[in-house]
């Protein structure tokens, strides 16, 4: 079309017109048409797809936390248990404007400076999918404050659940352990919604983490149908929660709770072991931390009462404390000699000290036993008669026998851990240090001093063996149905000779008199020990710096004649054995009369500021005044995690052959202070009842 | 229609449009009765209610001869420009953008009137210019201030969809009003060239993300693409049959925003499924259709081109906003006519098919026949 040349005209115009009209027209069409197969693609190619996207908006599925399997006692009674709370947590990524709401969070629920500072942290931590715990163990009145104020608070999560309750607190502390949210790392590990769905909590350490899986059970759900913004139109049904699977222990709840309070201000540990079964009773580590309120979150103030704590409350000492046991091994050192033929008539004249080799190893007693035979060697603790026929008998005898009783062992127990020490012997230390064996190594291992290490629990165990002459394995989980265990293949009368020793050093001239038990017809038999922490040359062991006291450790099992309990006592730095046996004395006189064991306990109690929560509690609170919101920042989980497993890293063992319990050039040093008191009058002693754990009466042996 | 049993005033109605488009309206008040949650109020009584009113205003319209459409035409455009430039001072004062005028009894909002408004004054301008025109610059040039200003004025609002709309109304009248094509044709290439550069230098930085949010919705899923994702769950989940009165879960709890006006064919999608989206598409082909019928068999040059433009406005509004609630175009704020509850909205589109109705008046008058 030529349409330049052409003069214009209306009919042309109106020609255009209608050519341009009907192209508009067809391309009306031709939309409408394409409007057309895209209804159609999204409506029936695209339609289950989209169900499946507007189903997932109308429904909310909201998960409700499994309530927590219990952990039980030996007879029931709740160690762990759970109690219905109210409880506030954040969502950081639905939270809006963070300072204005915890301001008003606060206000609301009264929280402290120092709490508004710990929550503040866990949100610049947590990944914001991470629900942060603000408040939990609310009253009603607080709960339908925050109810009430949701809408102007997105992000915040009020609901009622189950939170775990540890009936007896801080004294099943390092035995259970406690719970808390999962960290980012828990969750990408597994991936299960169930993980960040507030109130949710995991075991983080002992018990409560190696049962996760049994003690967790199934998350309940709710499905309600809620609008964009959150509010619930209507229910369309709940699933019950399926709660976890209780576990049952061996140990005996009252007694774990008594033996954890009579350590009262010291450092120690405590176990008791079943005689006939092997059961662990008791297994009380002291100072520790309130798993209570561990699992309300860990706050600043607590953690830097617990940081600076030179007792390390976050130490689980049964497993975890390693120390040279000192005196306590030589019933057991006895035993080997008595089962490899020394005729235990054959005696030693002690003067207060034995020369080996150029030089002279002295006995705790430097004024001498005199005529010592193996019975006197052990409730005297003669260290010379030891040194002499160790020499005899030779180092492998003892290794063996001391392994055979659980020593340097690990036992099969569902803990996070165990460090198990060393039981040194030639071969050992060749390995080790690329050294023979000196005679003056077994002199000391003889005494429990030099390389070797046990942990209390291996010391209980130890009691437990010599006591039955069983091979006892330690249990936590009870079973009904364990068969019987065996027996160790010990003559009778070699058992029966140390065991009266044993009582001899309670109930006869021995060591620890005030160990008597205030309970007619049962006696209790035990070894008394003391360990020396550094040389003479820096402190005697008896006072001083805390950090340089001897350790005080006891072993014991009753009645001597027919023994059903065995225990270990372990205390650190308690400045010898007399720190040690009236704790032991104790717990045993709970097992047979609980009455008479609880009144002497108040006692001490009032002169101690009151029981462990009282005491606890009182110690916060003077740390709040102190410290307020002003305290630095409390380790999250992942700290804390690490923390306690640094405190729980076994001992290094010395990296050079360390031997200055008794090394051969010094002075001729050896630390057997043992018994304090009575040391150098072995008398009986006097039968007055259990007279108050005085700690360490100066002992007159040891000033020598 | 028996024309024996009614009176002719009512007989004359183009019925074959009126009838479709009444459907469409008590339709669209189902589909608001729904999204209110089973209530007439707030929006499904007011929306035909409206129609009523403006239904009789289009009547009114119709009656209208063309000379007074003509005389009127520039004095109602400078009005309304007049209009749009003291919305923009009220907003300026303010402080914030504004696009109404509150009247007392209702909002106006200028730039709603200025969609018909520029289709009249342009279809006016070619009515006058002398046909040997058409293809100079004198066909062009005033044309282009007469778009240019007030498309500026609603462009500044900010209102990008108005903005657009004027201009597409007025830019198709100049098509048919048989302007060289290499004009339009070079006006695509210039589009082409100049449609980065805005997106870059012109567009709000909310424009700008709308429109790249369009380009991939599921970049942003609860931000800005929420509200195309949602609508097209809304639509998707409707499947054939939709379903059922009543019971859109998406628009009940929320999800679809807007879900009375912009998003109100992703409302009904979800509880009519394709079935009822089918049916709004052949109602509007059936009035497009008639509009542009209309303007084919009008008698002269004006009505020709204010029917044809007329039409288009209301195309403009369905295609765009059909597009955007089906995931083809950004989300731009234009409801749906006939169907989104909204004053201004329905006042536009009756005016619209008024004027269509007084072009079919003005050709049966000339006696130009009926197709």
């Amino acid at each position: 079309m030529a349409r330049q040349q052409l003069p214009m005209s209306s009919a042309r115009l109106t020609d255009t017109f209608n050519r341009r009209t009907f192209v508009l027209g067809s391309a009306m069409g031709g939309i409408g048409v394409l409007l057309a197969m895209r209804l159609g693609y999204l409506s029936i190619a695209q339609n289950e797809k989209y169900k499946a996207a507007s189903e997932s908006n109308r429904v909310n599925l909201t998960l409700i936390p499994p309530r927590r399997g219990w952990i039980l006692d030996r007879n029931g009674a709740a160690l762990a248990s759970n109690r219905a709370d109210f409880r506030v947590d954040l969502i950081p990524d639905r939270v809006v404007d963070a300072d204005k709401t915890l301001a008003t969070l606060a206000s609301l629920l009264d929280l402290s400076p120092d709490k508004v500072g710990d929550i503040h942290d866990k949100l610049d931590k947590s990944r914001g999918f991470q629900p942060v715990e603000v408040a939990a163990n609310l009253n009603w009145d607080k709960f339908a404050a925050v109810s009430v104020r949701l809408p102007e608070l997105p992000g915040v999560v009020p609901q009622r659940g189950y939170s775990r309750f540890y009936p007896t607190g801080a004294t099943v502390g390092h035995l259970v352990g406690y719970v808390g949210p999962a960290s980012a790392e828990d969750y990408e590990r597994e991936r299960n919604p169930l993980l960040i769905t507030p109130g949710f909590k995991i075991g983080k350490d002992a018990l409560e983490k190696y049962f996760e899986t049994r003690l967790r059970g199934v998350p309940g759900a709710r499905r309600v149908e809620a609008t964009a913004s959150g509010r619930v139109v209507r229910d369309l049904g709940t699933r019950e929660d399926v709660p976890g699977k209780p576990i049952q222990l061996t140990i005996n709840g009252p007694l774990q709770d008594y033996a954890s309070r009579r350590i009262g201000l010291e450092s120690g540990s405590v176990v008791v072991i079943d005689c006939l079964t092997g059961d662990v009773l008791a297994m009380a580590s002291m100072p520790s931390f309130d798993p209570n309120s561990f699992s309300d979150g860990i706050g600043r103030i607590e953690w830097k009462m617990l940081s600076d704590d030179d007792h390390v409350p976050l130490r689980n000492k049964v497993l975890r404390g390693l120390y040279p046991p000192g005196s306590t091994v030589k019933p057991m050192v006895a035993l080997s000699f008595l089962e490899a033929g020394l005729d235990p008539n054959a005696s030693v004249n002690c003067a207060g000290g034995l020369r080996v080799g150029n030089r002279v190893f002295h006995c705790w007693n430097h004024r001498g036993h005199g005529a010592t035979n193996m019975a006197k060697g052990i409730y005297q603790s003669c260290d010379v008669y030891f040194y002499h026929f160790a020499q005899q008998m030779g180092m492998d005898v003892i290794a063996a026998m001391a392994k055979r009783l659980g020593l340097g062992q690990e036992f099969p127990l569902p803990v996070a851990g165990q460090s198990y020490g060393t039981v040194p012997d030639p071969a050992w230390k060749l390995r080790k240090y690329k050294q023979p064996w000196a005679i003056y190594d077994t002199v000391n291992a003889t005494i429990g001093q030099g390389y070797m290490l046990v942990n209390p629990l291996q010391q209980a165990v130890m009691a437990s063996r010599i006591a039955s002459g069983l091979e006892l394995m330690p249990r936590l989980l009870l079973d009904r149905h364990a068969p019987q265990p065996k027996s160790m293949g010990f003559k009778q009368e070699h058992l029966d000779y140390i065991h009266a020793a044993m009582n001899e050093v309670v109930n006869g001239r021995g060591t620890a008199g005030k160990a008597r038990l205030p309970i007619p017809n049962v006696q209790m038999a035990g070894k008394t020990g003391t360990a020396q922490v550094v040389g003479l040359n820096i402190g005697n062991g008896k006072g001083g710096l805390w950090k340089h006291r001897d350790h005080g450790h006891f072993i014991c099992f009753a009645p001597f004649d027919k023994p059903r309990y065995a225990c270990a006592v372990a205390i650190e730095h308690g400045g010898g054995s007399g720190a040690a046996y009236p704790i032991a004395r104790d717990v045993m006189t709970f097992l047979f009369d609980p009455g008479k064991a609880l009144e002497v306990l108040e006692g001490f109690e009032k002169q101690w500021g009151g029981n462990v929560q009282q005491r606890m509690a009182a110690r916060y609170d003077a740390y709040a005044a102190q410290y307020g919101a002003s305290a630095p920042k409390a380790a999250d989980d992942a700290q804390v995690a690490q923390e306690v497993a640094a405190e729980n890293k076994p001992v290094p063992e010395p990296t050079a052959a360390q031997t200055d319990a008794a090394p051969p050039p010094p002075e001729p040093t050896t630390p057997e202070p043992g018994t304090p008191a009575q040391g150098a009058s072995p008398r009986p002693a006097p039968g007055t009842a259990p007279a108050p754990a005085t700690p360490a009466t100066p002992a007159t042996s040891g000033a020598q | 229609m028996p024309r024996a049993y009614v009176p002719a005033a009512i007989a004359r109605q183009p019925w074959r449009v009126l009838l479709p488009l009444a459907m469409l309206v008590v339709f669209g008040g189902f589909v608001l009765y729904s999204a209110a949650g089973g209530h007439l109020q707030p929006w499904a009584l007011t929306h035909v209610l409206r129609f009523c009113v403006f239904l009789a205003l289009a009547m009114l319209i119709a009656r209208v001869p063309q000379d007074w459409f003509k005389r009127a035409a520039l004095p109602i455009y400078a009005g309304l420009c007049v209009l749009l430039v003291l919305v923009e001072l009220i907003g300026g004062i303010g402080g914030g953008s504004q696009r109404w005028l509150n009247l007392g009894f209702m909002t106006l909002q200028p730039s709603e009137l200025m969609k018909p408004g520029i289709v009249l004054v342009l279809a006016w301008f070619y009515s006058v210019l002398p046909v040997g025109e058409t293809r100079g610059w004198r066909a062009v040039a005033p044309a282009a201030v007469l778009l240019g200003i007030p498309a500026g004025l609603v462009m500044l609002q900010p209102d990008l969809g108005t903005g657009l709309a004027i201009s597409f109304g007025a830019v198709v009248t100049m098509f048919l009003a048989g302007l060289p094509l290499r004009l339009f044709l070079g006006g695509v290439g210039a589009g082409l060239i100049v449609a980065p550069l805005a997106f870059f230098t012109l567009l709000h930085d909310y424009q700008r993300k709308r429109v790249l949010v369009f380009m991939d919705p599921e970049n942003d899923p609860l931000g800005s693409g929420y509200h195309i994702t949602q609508s097209k769950i809304a639509i998707g989940s409707g499947g054939l049959f939709g379903k059922g009165f009543g019971h859109g879960s998406q628009s009940h709890l929320d999800y679809l925003p807007e879900a009375q006006t912009d998003f109100v064919f992703a409302t009904m999608a979800e509880e009519w499924g394709m079935v009822g989206g089918l049916f709004v598409l052949a109602i509007f082909a059936v009035v497009l259709r008639w509009g542009l019928k209309v303007a084919m068999n009008a008698p002269d040059r004006f009505s020709r081109l204010l029917a044809a433009g007329m039409t288009t406005t209301i195309f403009f509004y369905a295609c765009i906003n059909l597009m955007m609630v089906m995931g083809l175009a950004p989300v731009v704020g234009i409801p749906l006519p006939f169907m989104s509850h909204g004053g201004s909205s329905m006042m536009t589109n009756m005016i619209c098919i008024g004027t269509i109705m007084a072009v079919d008046r003005w050709s049966r008058r000339s006696g130009s026949g009926l197709a």
